[in-house]
């Protein structure tokens, strides 16, 4: 006890020191933990995602993007096709597409344009208002209601694609009917609307406001740079129409649920020609070979892991012989004093003992943490 | 309480050798050293407090003959029979006052921290007259301050035996006298023997024998 008392008071008193020490312990101890909770979260929450949709359509090009793009609804951009290839699933009686336009943001959340059947796809249930059902209306991700503080009756405005969009294109104020019940997907960070407002948003579709309006003074203002964003109201709703041919209008891509195996397999013959513009990927397939390759990843990483841990260690090691050279009077102070043979191992034991408890204190916390928002924070990082 | 008898030491390497013929302190007494620097006097204190045993000869201290004693009853022996006060005070940075005065019963052999020898060591303070100044950490203490915590330390194990090197060095002259005789006043009260070495010969009337070290060595 004498030895952790000396230990304990010597750490405190070179607080700033301990202070490093610990940190560097803590994260020496937490990250592999911590890489490994978030690798198996993620292999779980990709894998189980990707099984749960069949096949995917969209343009030719990386598998993965077109998968990370219309399944966990990342940044990734795959190129856009035309709803004509929905038609073209839909005439074929084999399978039930669900159209997808994952093209805008609002307030860091993605805006996905579907239709209601997706909703049933994914099983999703509405935990607070009411589904969406006319043009302009939206439902919200459980943590994107959550971060922003919204819910029914709230509005959000979409955010422009890029810059360019600035030009013609105006943000589109989106009327929150509901909240859906959090499911641990990437579901949670999306904001869900009907494919045809986020043509509405894209430029395609459009109302038109009276905004010739005069003022106090008489003036008149017929400006369209006036307008901040366009809004849909019971007033306007049935002006809102779309210009040229539907089957033009541009989608994402579409999630394709064939009505057997039979079909499906039908379905994936039809795309097989490279020369067709169109693609139809199998995500548990994509998703399997990404997941392999993670963790070819994972294991290099745990390598520099390791070795920076072995340097870290080193450092530490360096940190505390250079402190036990500085305390050599207090060492011949207390050999004069009738210390024990073993006093300055004791002692040097009891420190390391401290730190260590305190650093693998922290680093259970912080696994703790990362295992108990595990869905969440890997839900996170799959939308980057 | 001391009896040396042709007692001899050398360094390893053949360095610095030291011969003692004889030398007797009587209990109770406080007997002060002095001679030119290099002559021994430390080397004669490490070897009355068994941190070094001697090459030949005889050396009793405090009934137990040195020379038999191993290592570790040696340090046993001096965590219990002996106080040490140096001339840089050698408090321990990270502990307050309190604690510093405590830090005997933290490293030596063969002692035990009980309530009564934290009754002791805040009586100590209170006579030394820096019961007020336990709280603070050495850096925060003056000179006095600190030695008169070093003399706390010395004697809370209450030993027989009271070893000072230069113990008034690094204090003015004014604290250095209140230094010895707070220190005197203390062994006195405990019946403790002091055997201190110093260059202050203003501060030798006050000791009541002086050995010069420069006629009771040999010359090896």
């Amino acid at each position: 006890m004498n030895a952790f008392f000396l230990a304990f008071a010597h750490l405190r008193w070179t607080w700033a020191r301990s202070l490093v020490l610990v940190i560097v312990g803590a994260l020496i101890l937490s990250v592999p933990l911590v890489t490994q909770v978030l690798l198996r979260g993620s292999e779980e929450a990709l894998t189980r995602r990707a099984e749960a949709t069949p096949l995917v359509l969209g343009a030719r090009g990386s598998q993965l993007d077109l998968v990370m793009s219309a399944v966990y609804f990342s940044q990734d951009r795959a190129q856009p096709i035309s709803r004509a290839a929905e038609d073209a699933v839909w005439d074929s009686g084999l399978a039930l597409p669900i159209p997808l336009h994952t093209g805008f943001q609002t307030n860091g959340a993605r805006i996905v344009g579907t239709s209601l059947d997706y909703v049933d796809f994914r099983g999703l249930r509405i935990a607070e208002g009411r589904q969406m059902a006319l043009l302009g209306e939206a439902v919200l991700g459980a943590q994107v209601a959550d971060r922003l503080g919204l819910g029914p009756g709230d509005t959000v405005v979409s955010s422009p694609e890029n810059l360019f969009d600035l030009d013609g294109v105006y943000p589109l104020e989106l009327q929150i009917t509901g909240v859906l019940a959090a499911t641990g997907t990437p579901d949670d960070e999306a904001v869900f609307t009907d494919v045809k407002t986020t043509w509405i948003i894209a430029g395609i579709g459009h109302g038109h406001d009276d905004v010739v309006t005069p003022d106090d003074a008489g003036n008149v203002t017929a400006n369209a740079a006036i307008t901040q964003f366009q809004r849909i109201t019971p007033d306007n709703i049935d002006s809102f129409h779309f210009h040229g041919p539907s089957g033009d209008y541009p989608l994402s891509a579409v999630l394709v649920a064939p009505y057997d195996t039979r079909s499906g397999t039908i379905l994936r013959g039809r795309y097989l020609d490279p020369e067709n513009p169109l693609q139809m990927t199998v995500p548990a397939e994509v998703v399997a070979g990404l997941v392999d390759r993670i963790f070819r990843i994972a294991a290099l990483l745990d390598a520099v892991t390791l070795v920076i841990g072995i340097a870290a260690l080193g450092a530490i090691g360096l940190s505390l012989f250079l402190a036990w050279s500085l305390r050599a009077p207090e060492i011949e102070t207390a050999r004069r004093l009738g210390a024990g043979r073993f006093m300055i191992l004791r002692l040097a034991f009891a420190e390391i003992a401290l730190l260590l408890i305190v650093s693998a204190g922290i680093a259970t916390g912080l696994v703790t943490v990362v295992t108990m928002n595990g869905d969440r924070l890997v839900a996170w990082i799959l939308a980057l | 309480m001391i009896a040396a008898r042709d007692l001899a030491f050398a360094y390893p390497g053949g360095g610095f050798a030291l011969k003692v013929p004889a030398l007797d302190v009587a209990a109770c007494e406080r007997v002060g050293v002095i001679g030119p620097s290099g002559t021994g006097k430390t080397t004669l204190l490490n070897l009355v407090a068994g941190m070094v045993r001697a090459d030949a000869g005889t050396l009793t201290v405090a009934g137990a003959d040195l020379a038999t004693l191993d290592e570790a009853a040696r340090r046993r022996f001096r965590a219990t029979h002996v106080g040490f006060i140096f001339q840089n005070f050698a408090l321990v940075d990270y502990l307050n006052a309190y604690e510093n005065i405590l830090y005997p019963y933290r490293v030596g052999l063969g002692l035990r921290l009980d309530t009564q020898v934290r009754e002791r060591a805040h009586a100590l303070a209170e006579a030394c007259g820096i019961a007020h100044r336990l709280k603070s950490h050495p850096t925060a203490l003056s000179g006095g301050e600190q030695q008169r915590v070093a003399i706390c330390r010395a004697l809370v194990t209450q030993p027989k035996l009271i070893l000072a090197d230069e113990a008034t060095g690094n204090l003015d002259p004014e604290t250095k006298e209140a230094i010895l005789d707070l220190l005197f006043d203390r062994a006195l009260d405990m019946q403790a023997t002091v055997l201190a070495v110093t260059h202050d010969h203003d501060l030798l009337p006050r000791f009541d024998r002086v050995i010069d070290f420069a006629t009771l060595r040999q010359p090896a």
